[in-house]
């Protein structure tokens, strides 16, 4: 839309023109060409460098393209890579508004007064270091180097990994473990003796039949999976997706079996029955490589799809007629592990049903099923060894959870607490690229934890709600600005990509290399870095492997031939699994022997009160839970989520489309903005969805601020799983309010 | 030769990444767009049937934008390709108002905008934008006066629709249903 | 349930989330042009029938509100471009298939055919009128000489006018509203009633106020007629059209177009006119004032309505 200074000017210049006629006219227009090329000129000619994508952890290699002026103007995948085969996802190719965005940290911040008020001052970077570095030198020699803990999600982890790990402590975390994928991990490590890793290792470009739960690829943009998933439809692979919403997948699915939300376990376990009863199972395969058949045989009778019927709603003869779909496809078939699986507490007991009933129809190891994933073997430069931390990350549990393989973000936050019996409590937070705040279930949790701490250190590049708790902010230079350290993913094919800066960094930002290493330097701890920059390190790595920073600069990604032909299992080949029996154990012996079920069991969940709807929560394909919301590029997409609602239950609370609405929990915590209604019928009536990610509570980001709700301050009742520390958020009810008080 | 692209409906998961990747390659204005993704859901719940297209100007082959332009700033360009050139535009909207599609925008500049096919990408022998970056591959461009090419190929082989046919403006942009 | 969303946020300005591309300056333009094309054309059918002296307002009075009217109108749409500098666009090429280009040369042609014409009867204004140059003396005598061709051209250019205003929508099938043969004649009619109306409030004379009325009274009839054939056709064409239709017929154009276009806008002046014509002492401005109203109000409505109705897909 024109303003009115626009539209003076213009008609002040058309005046002129009217004066002195069409001729004058053509060559103003002309001259107006001339002045302002960046309008007029066609895009092209292009410099390019290499990156690898930091919008999401799917980490697609790419190239940024600048225009004459030096400015970024596009992102487009790098052709040569596996992880996205040239195509980049709306938010890969939205990453430009992360450089752009004007609401970006700008300068170190350190706070005047209490945590969760905005006052800060800014600081130089030496303040800020020195700061960190005094409290945590003072929080080591008070409470031991254990009291010290690093949550991180993203490359940025790494560096401050060593100066934690230098200073003698192992409390680092990612929350995309015990508030997503662990339980995955668990489960499959149970079976397998093997986890699932990122990306996964699901072979759905060949599969012919995929089963979802609950996952929803293709609203989840994790971006190989979804070009795959389109590979499969096109080679008319059948695809089943269980869900209580009609999501995109389902759209697309054959068989759409529209649960009772919390009644997988149920629908898993009568399939194990069917394929068992029914004798669909891969005899040769569970013979040669399962162990525990006939415990799982016996185990599994009582779940006959009539039973089924009654939990999950679903009809037997859908149950029967999908399992004989899976049984036919099979070993082409592939019951998805998802990947945020903490749902109802039993998570790694519902993903040990999924290792099983994948395990029944042979499809590990197979063509179309899972195929061995290997990773390109970099070697890094040798440093002195850290020192051996008094206490792990496994004494903040209490000795509980001790199948996790990972820390347990939740956990190290639990262990911020003053927790006397435990011995020890966490007293300083260095938070690296994660929104705790929005991240963690139980808001009030997190935040009383962190008002016990002596120190917390957030490193981000956007203004987000946990930076408003930090005592020291690190503004962080976006991925487009900054080297970072090679990414070596696996994959069918092992391969490296180089993220090296398109432009120089903007305002007083930093990448978190040059950081870490400053920190360090106050610390004494400058041995863990040998290299001042890190282009120097990659650059000494990638010699190592036979190339250079120079070719890796000009081709962005290198793929590497897989050393062994071992994709997937060869005819009759003897395997030696990683677990306790060397088999794939139905019958999980490691469970047997902590003590928790070793098989699993149905166990029926708690159910929403009359007026009241699950939660049920999942992603918009153009955004990366809250970390895009700010994205300009990407706010022009979604710049607010709704709360989905069935036509049965709109017309009982008379809620009309796009009208706002409060929604409060089981706890009778009411959400801070209202959020837009959608009816629609693509929602159980049980139930009500919305897209994580939105509800932002600090002003500082001008464009999602109160924008929709955060579902994140629904979920307070959090299901742990006694197993791996899981923390199970799927167990939260919703109503309706329609105000705030 | 007649350029035209057709899009996989029971492939597309409208991601929006075409928007995106048109914003960025043709430097389209924050808040405006060439392309745009429609769902369409019908049925009663568990009986349901989802449509997903991804839509942008349809280079119609008998287009009103072009017919009620006042100073033929609206053309045909080389394949059919519907262009506005923005040095004869004086933005009258009368081609905004023609196009059933909606498919057309006042840019911030004054000049009417619209989608070019990335009709500069495709004379160097490239994919527009948006069909070059679909995570799905549910998109195909190409021409159709040439049987070999892969929008012909795959009109040959699957079901297809248009939008608004009856509206006669004999659209361009396929979508296989 | 059928539920049809555009999910990639997509918010042009001026089209989404209905298209509202053109307000009140194409409306307002298409009224004066209405009008104006009304007044030439009544000034020009009676100079060609020689009957000046009868009817002197329509022919040599009223015309002098033409040049105005085209002139605000003129900058009505000027003022509705967005790409302001490159307006002299439109003289650089003729397009049949434009209305929009018909409109801008039959403009072109009309505006000065309109200044002649005043400056041919300035007289009549101001008897003390003098030209000065001799050049615009010879140029006007001329023009004098040859009135009766002035005049063809006149009406046939008026005409062109009057139906262009209503073309300019029906070319449009995007919008089912408008994409009615009908509404050519129809404000082609709603033109020559509005330029009736300013014949009857300008003129003195007796005579030629109850010419005026009895003719504003037939095209009044014919727009009712043209109305309802419009909704007719409307209502027996495709379910857009039908919607279409329906914005008027219990939608929210229902209460502004029956209220302000047919019963303030025609049906009152009509029973006025027609109590004035039957010696009822009617204050001349109200149906005059009611017309013109209706006149512009329909103009609106259906420039209004028109960018909401749509096609379905």
């Amino acid at each position: 839309m024109n303003s009115r200074r626009q539209f003076l000017k213009i008609s002040s210049l058309s005046a002129a023109g009217v004066i002195f006629g069409g001729g004058i006219f053509n060559a103003f227009a002309e001259n107006l060409v001339k002045t302002n090329p960046s309008l007029f000129k066609g895009p092209f000619d292009f410099t390019r460098t290499p990156t690898y994508c930091e919008v999401c952890f799917w980490k697609c290699a790419g190239w940024v393209y600048k225009d004459e002026n030096g400015r970024i103007k596009k992102i487009i995948g790098n052709n040569d890579d596996p992880n996205c085969n040239g195509r980049f996802c709306p938010r890969g190719t939205g990453g430009v508004g992360m450089y752009n965005d004007e609401d970006r940290l700008k300068t170190p911040l350190i706070r005047t007064e209490e945590r969760g008020k905005q006052t800060f001052r800014e600081a130089t970077w030496d303040e800020a270091f020195d700061y960190i570095a005094k409290k945590l030198k003072k929080v080591k020699e008070e409470h031991g180097p254990e009291s010290l803990a690093l949550f991180s999600h993203g490359s940025g982890g790494k560096y401050f990994g060593k100066v934690l790990k230098g200073l003698g402590s192992n409390n680092i975390t990612a929350p995309s473990y015990a508030q997503c994928r662990g339980p995955r991990e668990v489960a499959f490590i149970a079976t397998y003796g093997q986890g699932i890793n990122s990306p996964e290792n699901t072979d759905i470009r060949d599969t012919k039949c995929l089963v979802l739960i609950g996952s929803h690829i293709g609203e989840n943009m994790h971006n190989g999976q979804v070009q795959e998933m389109s590979d499969a439809i096109d080679k008319g692979a059948t695809i089943i997706t269980v869900d209580p919403r009609f999501s995109t997948a389902a759209s697309k699915s054959k068989f759409w079996l529209p649960i009772k939300p919390a009644t997988d376990m149920a629908l898993l376990l009568t399939w194990v029955n069917v394929i068992i009863n029914e004798e669909l199972y891969d005899k040769k395969y569970v013979e040669k490589y399962c162990y525990g058949f006939d415990q799982l045989k016996e185990h599994v009778q009582q779940y006959t799809p009539e039973w089924a019927y009654g939990v999950t709603t679903l009809k037997p003869q859908q149950i029967r007629e999908t399992a004989r779909a899976m049984a036919n496809a099979a070993p082409a078939v592939i019951v998805h592990p998802g990947r945020h699986v903490t749902w109802y507490g039993d998570d790694t007991q519902r993903l040990r049903a999924v290792a099983i009933l994948n395990a029944l129809l042979g499809s590990w190891g197979r063509r179309g099923g899972y195929y061995n994933p290997e990773k390109a073997v970099v070697p890094h430069f040798k440093i002195p060894k850290f020192p051996k931390p008094n206490k792990s990350w496994r004494e903040a549990l209490g000795g509980k959870y001790k199948l996790a393989d990972l820390a347990l973000a939740s956990g190290l936050c639990d262990a911020s607490m003053p927790t006397p019996e435990l011995g020890h409590q966490i007293k300083a937070w260095i938070v690296n690229g994660t929104n705790l705040i929005n991240t963690l279930p139980n808001q009030a949790k997190t935040l009383k934890a962190i008002q016990e701490l002596d120190l917390i250190a957030v490193v981000d590049t956007m203004p987000m709600e946990i930076t408003g708790y930090a005592d020291v902010v690190l503004p962080e230079c976006t991925y487009l600005e900054r080297y970072d350290s090679l990414r070596v993913s696996q994959g069918r094919e092992p391969s490296i990509a180089l993220r090296m800066p398109a432009v120089e960094p903007k305002y007083n930002t930093k990448p978190a290399y040059w950081m870490a290493r400053e920190l360090a330097k106050k610390l004494d701890l400058l041995d863990y870095f040998p290299f001042e920059k890190l282009e120097d390190e990659i650059d000494w790595e990638l010699q190592q492997v036979g190339t250079s920073l120079e070719e890796m600069q000009r081709i962005g990604v290198k793929r590497i031939k897989r050393e062994y032909d071992d994709l997937y299992f060869a005819k009759d080949e003897d395997i030696e699994f990683n677990t306790n029996t060397g088999k794939i154990e139905l019958y999980s012996t490691s469970l047997a022997d902590e003590g928790f079920e070793p098989m699993p069991v149905f166990v029926q969940h708690p159910e929403p009160q009359e007026g009241f709807y699950r939660l049920i929560y999942g992603r918009a394909p153009m955004h990366t839970f809250s970390r895009t919301a700010n994205n300009p590029n990407l706010t022009d997409l979604m710049d607010e989520n709704t709360v989905w609602v069935n036509p049965k239950v709109a017309k009982e609370w008379d809620l009309k489309n796009d009208q706002y609405v409060y929604l409060e929990n089981q706890d009778g915590i009411v959400s801070d903005f209202s959020i837009k209604v959608r009816v629609t019928e693509r929602i159980r009536f049980d139930s009500v969805y919305m897209v994580h990610g939105f509800g932002h509570t600090d002003k500082r980001m001008k464009r999602c601020f109160g924008k929709g709700a955060s579902d994140t301050q629904l979920i307070t009742n959090v299901m742990m799983d006694p197993i791996m520390g899981g923390t199970g958020m799927r167990g939260n009810f919703v109503t309706f309010r329609f105000d705030k008080s | 030769m007649r350029y035209a692209m057709a899009i996989d409906t029971k492939k597309c998961v409208g991601c929006s990444d075409c928007v995106v990747a048109c914003q960025t390659e043709n430097d389209v204005p924050i808040g405006f767009c060439r392309d745009w993704v429609v769902e369409v859901m019908d049925g009663t719940y568990p009986q349901l049937e989802l449509e997903i297209r991804s839509e942008r100007c349809n280079h119609c082959e008998n287009s009103p934008c072009v017919r009620c332009c006042p100073t033929g700033a609206s053309h045909y360009n080389e394949g059919g390709v519907v262009l506005v050139e923005k040095n004869k535009c004086i933005g009258c909207s009368a081609c905004i108002t023609s196009c059933p599609y909606d498919a057309r925008f006042v840019h911030p500049e004054g000049y009417v905008d619209k989608c070019t096919f990335c009709l500069h990408r495709v004379k160097k022998g490239m994919q527009p934008a948006c069909v070059a970056v679909c995570p799905t591959k549910c998109m195909y461009f190409g021409d159709l006066d040439n049987p070999r090419s892969e929008v012909s190929m795959i009109l040959e082989k699957r079901k297809w629709k248009t939008l608004i046919p009856e509206a006669g403006t004999k659209p361009h942009l396929y979508f296989l249903i | 349930m059928h539920e049809e969303i555009i999910v990639s946020g997509r918010n042009n300005p001026l089209i989404d989330p209905q298209l509202h591309i053109w307000h009140w300056e194409i409306p307002l333009y298409l009224f004066l042009g209405g009008l104006a094309a009304g007044v030439l054309f009544f000034a020009a059918l009676y100079t060609i029938r020689g009957r000046e002296n009868d009817y002197r307002t329509a022919v040599k009075i009223a015309p002098f509100v033409a040049p105005i009217a085209l002139v605000i109108g003129l900058i009505a749409l000027f003022l509705d471009l967005h790409h302001k500098l490159y307006f002299w666009r439109l003289y650089t090429t003729i397009r049949l298939d434009s209305p929009m280009s018909w409109g801008a040369w039959t403009l072109m042609l009309v505006t000065p055919i309109s200044m002649l014409w005043c400056a041919l009867h300035i007289k009549e204004l101001f008897p003390k009128w003098d030209w000065k140059f001799d050049i615009i003396k010879d140029v006007l005598a001329f023009f004098e000489k040859n009135k009766k061709v002035l005049a063809w051209i006149m009406l046939i250019s008026s005409a062109v006018l009057g139906i262009y205003t209503g073309i300019l929508f029906s070319a449009f099938n995007a919008r089912p509203l408008w994409n009615t043969s009908i509404l050519g004649p129809l404000f082609l009619a709603s033109g020559l009633s509005a330029g009736s109306a300013i014949t009857i409030w300008l003129s003195k004379d007796h005579a030629e106020r109850k010419r005026f009325a009895q003719l504003d009274l037939i095209i009044i009839g014919i727009e009712l007629f043209l109305i309802i054939h419009m909704f007719m056709g409307f209502l027996a064409s495709t379910q857009v059209q039908i919607d279409a239709a329906n914005l008027f017929l219990g939608g929210e154009y229902t209460a502004p177009f029956w209220i302000f276009v047919v019963i303030l806008g025609m049906i009152v002046p009509a029973i006025l006119e027609i109590l004035e014509l039957r010696k009822y002492k009617i204050p001349v401005v109200i149906p005059v004032v009611l017309v013109l109203f209706g006149s512009l109000m329909l103009r609106f409505i259906i420039s209004y309505a028109g960018q909401v109705s749509r096609w379905l897909y």
